[in-house]
This record gives C-alpha cells, sequence and structure tokens, in this order.
C-alpha cells in the first residue's frame, strides 16, 4: 500500500467531469481531497490517493491520458 | 519505486543540532491554514499541502532593530540578519547583498521617467539574486546537521547553491535541464559540485527532484528548505528602501518565475513598514514575465485567481517555470498593491538587453531584459507616470546568456594598418 499526492488541474472541457469520483471507481484506489479551487473555466485540486503503488500509478496515468495536468504537490522545484 | 511524480506523506525529520537556538523564529505556519509546525526542514501542511512560512516574533524584533542598529551592520544581506531565519552569527557568507541602487537617467530619459532607479543585483558573488536565498539556505542546511545540499535550476540558483557549498564545505548534488545555456553549466561545474544534466524538459527535472527529496536526506534548497530559503529575497525589498532612505518606491517592476521574488519584495516592505522603520508602502508592484512563460501574468490579465500552468517556450530560461509553486501568492500581492502585470513579447526580450547596457552601462542576463522592455510597455500604457519614483529589478548577468545578444554584436574586423583602420570606419560612416 502507498499513498501519493497530487496536485491535477483541469482544463475547461473536464471541469464539469466528476473525474475524481470515475478515478475511485476504475481503479482500486480512495481518493481524498484535500485542496481544490474550481473556476468556470480552469480548476485544480490536491488529492491524496491511497492504494497499491500499481493501482495509482494506472490511475494517474488514466487521468493524465484525459488531459488532466498531474504535478506533485510541491509544484516546481526547478527555479532560475 | 513509484515513477508517477507523486510525493509520499513521509517526512523528513532531523534533529537540530544541540544548543541550537533561534531568538525571533517562532515557527513554520501554514499559509493557507494557519496550522503550526516546528521549525524543521518541512515544506509543505500536512494537513491541507498548502505551503508553510516563517513566522516571527515582530514585537520581540521590534525591541531591538533600528536603523541605526541595522546600518551599523555588515555591507551585506546579512544586515538584516534580524529578519532572517537562522542565526546571522554562522552565516553561509559570500557578501551577498547591498548591491548598487543607481539612478537611471539615461534610461529614464528614454522612457519617460524622472526617478527611475535600476537596483543591480547582477553583480552578487554568483552574479544573480539567488545569493540572498541561496545563503539563507544554506546557512540553515548547516544549522539542520545536513552534510549534502541539492537544488533543481535553470542556471542561477544552480551556480549560487554550488559557491555557497564550496564555501560551507558540504557536498552539493545539482540538477539541471540538458539544454542549458553554456555560461550556466560552467557557472556552476567550476565550483565542483556534482553537476546532473537531466534528458527531458523542466516538467521531467521537476518530477524527478520531488522524487529524490523524499527518498534521500539532503537538504533540497528550494523543496524541503523552501520556506527558510525564499526568506532570503526579502533583502532586496529591505536594500532597496534603506537606499531610498528609508521609504519605498512607488513602483517596483520585476521578473517573475514561481513567483517568490515578487512576493518576498512586498513582504519585506510590509514588514519594515508594520515595524516602524518607513512611512506607509504604497508600493504599486509590477509583474513581469517573458510571452513564452507567463502563467502568472496571464491570470491577472484574464482576472482569474487560477494559475493555469503552461508548458514554457522562452529565451528567458531563468525564468521558465510552467507551474509556480508561489504564483498565486504572487497573484494576490499584485491584485492587492493595485499592479500591473505585462507579457514581453520573445522577440522583445534581448532588446531589452540592449537598451540597459546601452544606456546605463549594465549587462543584465534575459531576465532583466524581461524587466527593461516590460518597463517600457507599463510607462506606454500608463500604469507609471512620469515623475514617480520607480525601481527595476535587475536580478542576472548578462555574461551568463551571451547567446541572447550574441546576434547584436559585430566587431569590425580590419588589418594593423592605419589606411586598413580609416577604411572600415569611412565605410560604416562612423570618421
Ligand atoms: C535572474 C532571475 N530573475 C528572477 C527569477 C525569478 O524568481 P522567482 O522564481 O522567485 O520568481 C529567477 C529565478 O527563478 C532568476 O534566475
Ligand atoms: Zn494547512
Amino acid at each position: 500500500m502507498g499513498r501519493v499526492r497530487v496536485r491535477l488541474t483541469f482544463p475547461e472541457t473536464l471541469v464539469p467531469r466528476p473525474l475524481i469520483y470515475e478515478l475511485g471507481h476504475r481503479f482500486q484506489v480512495v481518493t481524498n481531497i484535500r485542496r481544490a479551487h474550481v473556476e468556470e473555466h480552469v480548476g485544480w485540486v490536491v488529492l491524496e490517493l491511497d492504494g497499491e503503488e500499481d493501482e495509482i500509478e494506472h490511475g494517474l496515468v488514466w487521468t493524465r491520458s484525459l488531459g488532466v495536468r498531474v504535478d506533485p504537490v510541491t509544484a516546481d522545484v526547478v527555479e532560475g | 519505486m513509484l515513477r508517477v511524480g507523486g510525493v509520499r506523506t513521509r517526512s523528513l525529520h532531523v534533529l537540530p543540532r544541540k544548543g541550537y537556538r533561534l531568538a525571533y523564529v517562532t515557527a513554520l505556519k501554514c499559509r493557507e491554514c494557519e496550522r503550526e509546525y516546528p521549525v524543521e526542514p518541512l515544506n509543505v501542511c500536512e494537513f491541507c499541502f498548502g505551503p508553510l512560512e516563517v513566522a516571527y516574533d515582530y514585537e520581540a524584533i521590534r525591541k531591538v532593530i533600528s536603523r541605526e542598529q541595522i546600518s551599523k551592520g555588515p555591507q551585506t544581506m546579512w544586515r538584516y540578519a534580524l529578519l532572517l531565519p537562522v542565526d546571522g552569527e554562522n552565516a553561509v557568507d559570500l557578501h551577498g547583498g547591498f548591491t548598487p541602487l543607481l539612478k537611471a537617467n539615461n534610461l529614464g530619459k528614454l522612457l519617460g521617467l524622472d526617478n527611475l532607479y535600476i537596483k543591480n543585483d547582477s553583480v552578487n558573488p554568483s552574479f544573480s539574486f539567488k545569493d540572498r536565498v541561496v545563503s539563507v539556505a544554506i546557512t540553515k542546511a548547516l544549522e539542520f546537521g545536513f552534510d549534502t545540499v541539492a537544488c533543481a535550476s535553470t542556471g542561477n540558483l544552480a551556480g549560487s547553491v554550488a559557491a555557497h557549498a564550496a564555501k560551507a564545505g558540504m557536498k552539493a548534488l545539482i540538477f539541471i535541464p540538458a539544454d542549458l545555456e553554456r555560461g550556466k553549466v560552467v557557472g556552476a561545474g567550476v565550483y565542483g559540485p556534482t553537476l546532473v544534466s537531466v534528458h527531458g524538459s523542466y516538467d521531467d527535472v521537476n518530477r524527478l527532484c520531488s522524487e529524490l527529496a523524499d527518498n534521500y536526506h539532503w537538504a533540497f534548497v528550494n523543496i524541503n528548505l523552501r520556506p527558510y530559503y525564499a526568506e532570503g529575497s526579502k533583502t532586496l525589498g529591505y536594500e532597496v528602501a534603506e537606499q531610498l532612505g528609508w521609504r519605498a518606491p512607488d513602483h517596483a517592476v520585476v521578473p517573475l518565475a514561481s513567483g517568490a521574488l515578487f512576493t518576498k519584495i512586498w513582504k519585506g516592505l510590509h514588514e519594515l513598514q508594520d515595524l516602524g522603520l518607513i512611512p506607509t508602502v504604497k508600493t504599486r508592484m509590477h509583474a513581469t514575465q517573458p510571452a513564452g512563460c507567463a502563467p502568472i501574468v496571464d491570470a491577472f490579465l484574464n482576472g482569474s485567481r487560477i494559475i493555469r500552468p503552461v508548458r514554457p517556450n522562452t529565451i528567458a530560461k531563468s525564468l521558465a517555470i510552467g507551474n509556480p509553486a508561489d504564483g498565486i501568492y504572487a497573484l494576490r500581492a499584485l491584485v492587492q498593491s493595485q499592479g500591473a502585470a505585462c507579457n514581453v513579447p520573445e522577440d522583445e526580450i534581448a532588446e531589452g538587453v540592449k537598451l540597459l547596457a546601452e544606456t546605463e552601462g549594465i549587462f543584465t542576463e534575459t531576465a532583466g531584459g524581461v524587466v527593461i522592455s516590460g518597463l517600457k510597455r507599463l510607462v506606454q500604457a500608463g500604469a507609471i507616470k512620469r515623475d514617480e519614483l520607480t525601481v527595476a529589478f535587475i536580478t542576472g548577468n548578462g555574461l551568463k546568456t551571451q547567446e541572447a545578444v550574441e546576434g547584436m554584436v559585430h566587431p569590425i574586423t580590419i588589418e594593423p594598418t592605419m589606411k586598413s583602420f580609416q577604411a572600415a570606419m569611412e565605410d560604416r560612416q562612423l570618421l
């Protein structure tokens, strides 16, 4: 079992879709929303995922394939 | 091992050295939910994942700080040690900070500004403002008992971390994207760190480093030491206020990547105000980013409170952060201060570098080109008026990004004879 924290950024087309619900149903992961901000055209969610590492990984690959940006919660660590 | 770029929740605990004590730092505090944490190498709130910031006992600081006390201090950023989250006595100090604030009459005249100043931070020990944040971070890393420091960088941070680690006698691991400018690779490698050039985008370096930060007990200056590190940039705000005769400017024009510098200049000015060292701050904070990577400026211009991450495509590589960690806080300072924002077209960046060099004798890197061309546009747009006191922050040195202006420099080649010289000059109507 593992736990991973990610930040998802949704493009406009995906804002209305219940994506986190779907993620929890398609994969054996428990999702827990820790922070979020959603506007009409864009939104982000900080999500905690519990589950087998493989399941989490597959779930996030699926999430990315839909056009959602997946980042570590530390955001950028590359600096000028 | 998990390769999805997630961050595990296990946090790193390193016990402070025995006898170690900080006079004026009370805790780390979550910027979102205000939960407090002990002074440790931590950067994210365990509860809400908000970023942590250093909290101070300002009442205690107020009793000991004064203009006189500061002006008797060293001619470096460490004259403001009371407002930094480390023990200033043992600072890892290459003499960073207290850089010149120059009245820019030539450039001012050209742009239509009577009170323009350049804060020339390109003359720091490793040639960028990063020496301010790194001097604090490496000092803190030693206090925490780390023997290895690390960072992921597009160049300026790399050079600064490598230099300060050399001075501190610490091991350094530095991760850079493979396509970095030559001057920045050499300018970091020369100090003898382990320099790791990563094939991949900035995003890839990012992901790799947050995974590394979680698996190795290193002081990652801009990850687990970020709350301390970022405080170093406040000194730019302090210095400008002190150099202006203890007052804040009417306008500050700043380059943004992560947004930390912008946020901390603002914070620094307000701390001085709240401590009674300068009159009320009315500074308008203006944000400049290159058009090829302007997530913060674009959010502001679109009236959004969300920073939409972008894939950077800019010659200003030091500003190429597509998903800025402090973007939202920079955006707040921008709005609160009633500032303006400008995304500078890519073809105006080198022009800005050239303009500053030709008018003021200061050779800045591409980030400075963004500031100067951004300033020009802000004046044209009426955001800055002729008589208002304006400071443009020049944060990096041009020798590191020579590629950007190479094509604008054309030496006249001649034979070593008077005849050849005169012919060449007459050809170009220079005599
Ligand atoms: C020269 C230069 N100026 C400005 C910045 C922006 O700083 P920040 O990331 O704190 O916004 C950077 C690096 O990130 C830089 O290297
Ligand atoms: Zn919190």
